[in-house]
């Protein structure tokens, strides 16, 4: 899987003039990413109170080392690993260890020595973000790499408290908590770059052109639209949704013909989320909060919902009209 | 026609509706997709390793964290609290809708309070309650049953529906790569500009649907006249 060459390859990168300087710095970022997943790991397999400590190990140094390594991993090292990955994660062997979790007594302490100056450093990735994107040729990824060693140099100022190892600590801590979900939508991505390669998306195609003429873009945008929507009710996430429906209908009803693939592509997606706000399916935002509010009604957050997700997706699909 | 190369898809349509591990049910698709279009075990793998090293940049949430656990141990939710404490003698509608503003600009910089759990429960739920006491109300038992689904559901859109506003955000990050391969190139930075419209009346709407609905409730469960005069 690795070639002894690997660091060899890695130095000719970054001293490559041809590549830009935007993917360096990336690399370097997915470097920092790839270090703080494997940390997470050993500091599992280090922990004799995680039940599962071998499967979270496991789980988060193959993360680790696809992140920080994969531009030098051959395509098929990394699949046998992104593999190796999942494992653990489908049989429920990555788990929650040891966590230094902050009390409400650490927290209120800590807020009357910085107050509400604690909101700049929080905004401050954000405004880095866009400020990369408008002003330079690096993106918005790295502006958000640069905002976040802004954030804890602020942070690092407030608080003498505030060590190197704080911040890996409280991000270790974090990623236990979202744990092998967070990975969902890189592997839709993969996933649907599979229905590509295996041409699932001419299929859907030669279905629905079957009900709908191909060449009205309007009715191209409604049913990709509605079907956006339906999709992710039935299957509780919209991220799953748009890979499907943009390949199926997306891209041969709507933007083949020429349609904005900023405004069709994206619109798409919060369309879909009108249909988060409609289902059962996804049980995070509409079920679990019955359950932390003590609510009586099962249906309740979504009943709340429907009226504005229905609003919203006729606002959404006009929009879509107009700017295509 | 080749119909059975929508198993894949099939696969995870039933698979997330029956419930079953998300993971798996993309590993499952994924082989079955590769079998019923011919791609072969390799074709499989390196599609699959492939993408996901050119999808890296949705792990960016990985550096996002190195920072947003320390926040909170510096008090951000503490902060958030005081300020959304200083919207007072307004009722349970108005409590919402100011909640609905304050989530959605700080999801347009990708921050979050802890959600149902971290805030809505010990926060902007007392708040609600304390309004409707504060208006001279004994609170009415299915009242606040329905401020609670509003306060989840104003979460929610304001959650959604800004959160695209945040350039390099997961779902603007997952349509530019799946825009890619079909040959359009798309900025990260215009897909969350193309969002601000919609992020703005979803707000609106938001807040004006539950404001109003507040007000019909208040009537129905006090009376009309029931109301203090301020």
């Amino acid at each position: 899987m690795f070639s002894m060459s690997t660091p060899l390859l890695a130095l000719s990168f970054f001293t490559d003039p041809e590549v830009t300087t935007s993917a360096k710095f990336l690399e370097i970022m997915f470097l920092a990413m790839g270090l703080i997943a494997i940390y997470n790991g050993i500091k599992n397999l280090l922990d004799k109170t995680n039940e599962a400590r071998i499967g979270t190990a496991v789980f988060w140094c193959a993360l680790g080392i696809v992140m920080a390594f994969g531009r030098w991993i051959p395509p098929l090292g990394n699949g046998i690993l992104i593999i190796i990955m999942t494992l653990p994660a489908i049989l429920k062997q990555v788990k929650v260890g040891k966590t230094d979790a902050p009390s409400p007594e650490e927290e209120k302490a800590n807020y009357d020595k910085i107050g509400m100056k604690i909101f700049i450093p929080s905004l401050t990735i954000g405004l880095s973000a866009i400020a990369f994107a408008l002003f330079t040729d690096l993106g918005a990824l790295v502006g958000i790499g640069f905002g976040v060693i802004i954030s804890i140099v602020i942070l690092m100022i407030y608080s003498r408290k505030n060590t190197p190892k704080v911040f890996l600590d409280d991000s270790a801590r974090l990623l236990s908590i979202v744990g092998p979900l967070s990975m969902l939508p890189m592997l839709l991505a993969s996933l649907g770059a599979i229905y590509t390669a295996a041409g699932v998306g001419n299929v859907i195609a030669d279905l629905v052109g079957k009900i709908i003429p191909a060449g009205n873009v309007n009715l191209g945008i409604i049913v990709f639209a509605i079907g956006m929507v339906l999709f992710t009710m039935i299957m509780g996430n919209a991220f799953a949704a748009i890979t499907v429906m943009t390949v199926g209908i997306g891209h041969p009803f709507v933007l083949a013909y020429g349609a904005n693939p900023v405004v069709i592509g994206m619109v798409a997606l919060t369309a879909g989320y009108c249909g988060t706000l409609m289902t059962p399916m996804a049980a995070n935002f509409n079920i679990v909060p019955v359950a932390m509010l003590e609510m009586k009604d099962r249906w309740g957050v979504i009943k709340n919902q429907v009226i504005p997700a229905l609003i919203l997706l006729v606002f959404q699909i006009v929009y879509m009209i107009i700017l295509k | 026609m080749d119909l059975i190369k929508l198993l894949g898809v099939l696969v995870v349509i039933v698979g997330f509706a029956i419930k079953l591990e998300p993971i798996l049910i993309i590993i499952v698709a994924a082989i079955v997709t590769a079998i019923v279009g011919n791609l072969g075990v390799d074709g499989l793998l390196e599609t699959l390793g492939s993408t996901f090293v050119a999808n890296r940049g949705m792990a960016i949430f990985i550096l996002i964290m190195l920072v947003t656990g320390t926040l909170e141990r510096n008090g951000l939710k503490n902060a958030a609290s005081a300020l959304i404490g200083k919207v007072k003698r307004a009722s349970a509608g108005a409590v919402i809708g100011a909640y609905g503003i304050m989530r959605g600009i700080f999801a347009a910089f990708n921050v979050s309070f802890g959600g149902v759990a971290g805030f809505v429960r010990p926060i902007i739920m007392p708040m609600a309650v304390g309004a409707i006491e504060a208006s001279g109300h004994v609170p009415n038992e299915d009242h606040v049953e329905t401020v609670k689904g509003m306060a989840s559901g104003m979460e929610n859109i304001s959650w959604f529906f800004c959160q695209v506003l945040f350039v390099g955000g997961g779902g603007a990050l997952l349509v530019q790569s799946t825009l890619a391969p079909l040959g359009y190139d798309v900025d990260l930075l215009d897909l969350a500009v193309v969002e601000i419209p919609i992020a703005i009346f979803a707000v609106l709407l938001g807040i004006t649907y539950y404001f109003l609905k507040d007000r019909k409730l208040v009537k129905k469960y006090y009376g009309s006249d029931a109301k203090k005069e301020d």
